[in-house]
């Protein structure tokens, strides 16, 4: 696939903006059971306004992506069978939860324990349909798997309890070192996941090759033409041109940006107390993980390449 | 139940392009809009097409066969870019199950086309809606051409009538015909998305010549091989001559 930048910052945007918010409902569940010191109200109406600003930024990636944008409310329209159209559904309900979250923290207002937990689960519930989006399309094999939904659960997590712990720094530093073992134990999670799906994409074996794509059974198939000498939609939207080169160079990018150096950089920053170093860690992942999402596109080799080999 | 959809002959198919290009004229110029173009006679041509002839070399030099193979939407009766549209725009029409876009609520979102593995879609760069073969819905019902007219412009095109067109739901048609009798066969079984286009193999032209063809078989005895030779000046069945 030829990856989309709109499609690239709509998914690492509302992950991160997930990851902000469940930071947040954690650590007040965690402050209610008595196990941490509660944060302050601003670190709580902060923290969801940088979430609601980031799956905003997100949403308006994904109007970037659409031909006709002005007809994008009638994606709400299929949610019965298409994960897109359950995804346009709750993103706003997720964005409404999440505002609902911060206002009530703002005003002062009681409940808010059962608001976050309502937005936890409609978090999740958005994790599902973004990532099915994906996993649901069964002949894209590199993303046909359960780890597409892990991953993108766990990176998704791992960058906002970055940011989240960054925020802490500056606002309520009583509760950035657990936040950020939070942050180091998801980024090595995300690691290992990550890793593991490029572990079995590796491994991978077409389903669909040139013979069961024109259906002749001969062990050596050449395409002479694909029927046209410029390109077209197909030779542009599913093919990425770079070298094999380039794409093992973005991948040992993303693995050092989204996974190692964050978590080196968290280390330093809990350690030394210097909130720049967390915001820094919090750039570099989110670089990084725009890299992997990146890669996660590029990696995807559709079937219907089979049928674009040639020119003439 | 109908099911209507083209068998394409690749044992009869020149790959001349007629289809192609008499699909372009027939929906570019149609109540839907144009099917836009980029370039066309400049460098790196582009435009949206629902018929593509591709070809393609099977086996080594010198025992070699050249496949001129054209695609189009296949009409998947389990077809996989219909569930996944946000929109509704892309369904499947129960009463005869030709799969169409509707270009009004289409948003350009181009999942569909991620969801077909035949990358049969495209998406119109100026109108920005996705398109793909309808298979000429607006001719085959038109009840103002002749009868026999009421065909999808390809198929009308095709000089080696390589393009069957009918009901594959109907086993007395003539595509169910042709694919049970000449093999048809869909493309990429393997998603199970069923498509309704068939295609039917190459052929190899063979002439079989049997022993029986090169002797008399009704002759067991041999007996004409033993009779004598009737000399030159005997009498024959017409009287001319004896050979």
């Amino acid at each position: 696939m030829n990856p989309a930048f709109s499609v690239i910052f709509l998914t690492t945007l509302l992950g991160a903006g997930q990851g902000v918010f469940l930071a947040l409902f954690v650590i007040e569940a965690r402050a209610a059971a008595g196990l941490l010191t509660a944060p302050s109200v601003m670190f709580y109406w902060m923290g969801s306004a940088i979430a609601l600003a980031l799956l905003a930024a997100g949403l308006l990636a994904s109007f970037l992506h659409l031909g006709h944008p002005e007809r994008a409310w009638r994606a709400a329209a299929m949610w019965r069978t298409s994960w897109l159209s359950r995804e346009v559904i709750v993103l706003p309900a997720f964005m409404v939860a999440v505002a609902g979250y911060g206002w009530a923290h703002w005003q002062g207002l009681p409940g808010t324990l059962w608001l976050g937990a309502a937005g936890a689960a409609i978090c999740l519930g958005l994790f599902l349909c973004t990532a099915m989006i994906y996993a649901c399309i069964k002949f894209l094999q590199e993303w046909a798997t359960p780890l597409t939904l892990v991953n993108f659960v766990v990176l998704g997590c791992a960058s906002g309890v970055t940011l989240a712990t960054a925020l802490a720094a500056v606002l309520d530093e009583a509760i950035t070192g657990i936040t950020g073992a939070w942050a180091i134990a998801l980024t090595c999670t995300g690691l290992l996941t990550r890793a593991a799906s490029l572990w079995r994409n590796a491994r991978l074996k077409p389903r669909s090759s040139l013979q069961t794509a024109i259906g002749v059974k001969h062990p050596r198939i050449v395409q002479k033409a694909q029927g046209f000498m410029g390109g077209s939609f197909n030779t542009r939207e599913f093919f990425h041109d770079r070298t094999p080169g380039a794409l093992r160079a973005v991948k040992w990018v993303f693995l050092a940006c989204a996974f190692v150096i964050p978590v080196l950089l968290l280390a330093a920053g809990l350690a030394t107390a210097v909130p720049v170093l967390l915001a820094l860690a919090c750039a570099v992942q989110f670089g990084g993980l725009i890299a992997e999402r990146w890669f996660f596109f590029a990696q995807a080799n559709h079937p219907q390449n089979l049928y674009y080999q040639a020119v003439s | 139940m109908t099911q209507l959809a083209l068998v394409i002959d690749l044992n009869v198919c020149v790959g001349c392009h007629a289809c192609v290009t008499s699909c372009k004229e027939w929906n570019t110029s149609g109540a839907a809009g144009f099917m836009s173009d980029d370039n066309p006679y400049d460098r790196d041509p582009t435009g949206t097409f629902f018929n593509r002839v591709q070809t393609f070399e099977v086996g080594e030099f010198p025992n070699t066969q050249t496949v001129h193979f054209p695609k189009s939407c296949l009409h998947c009766e389990d077809p996989p870019c219909v569930p996944v549209c946000p929109t509704g725009a892309s369904y499947k029409r129960p009463e005869d199950g030709i799969v169409l876009v509707d270009y009004d609520k289409c948003i350009g979102c181009k999942y569909c086309s991620w969801a077909c593995p035949y990358g049969v879609r495209e998406i119109d760069e100026h109108q920005k809606v996705m398109k793909k073969c309808t298979l000429c819905v607006d001719r085959i019902y038109d009840t103002k051409l002749p009868t026999a007219e009421r065909k999808p412009a390809c198929v009308m095109a095709c000089p080696t009538n390589a393009r069957l067109y009918g009901d594959i739901h109907d086993p007395e048609s003539v595509v169910s015909k042709a694919i049970r009798e000449n093999a048809g066969y869909a493309l990429m079984p393997e998603w199970g998305t069923q498509p309704a286009n068939h295609y039917l193999p190459r052929r190899k032209t063979e002439m079989r010549i049997h022993e029986d063809e090169l002797e008399r078989a009704d002759n067991p005895l041999k007996i004409d091989g033993r009779l004598p030779k009737p000399g030159i000046k005997d009498p024959s069945l017409d009287d001319v001559t004896s050979w």
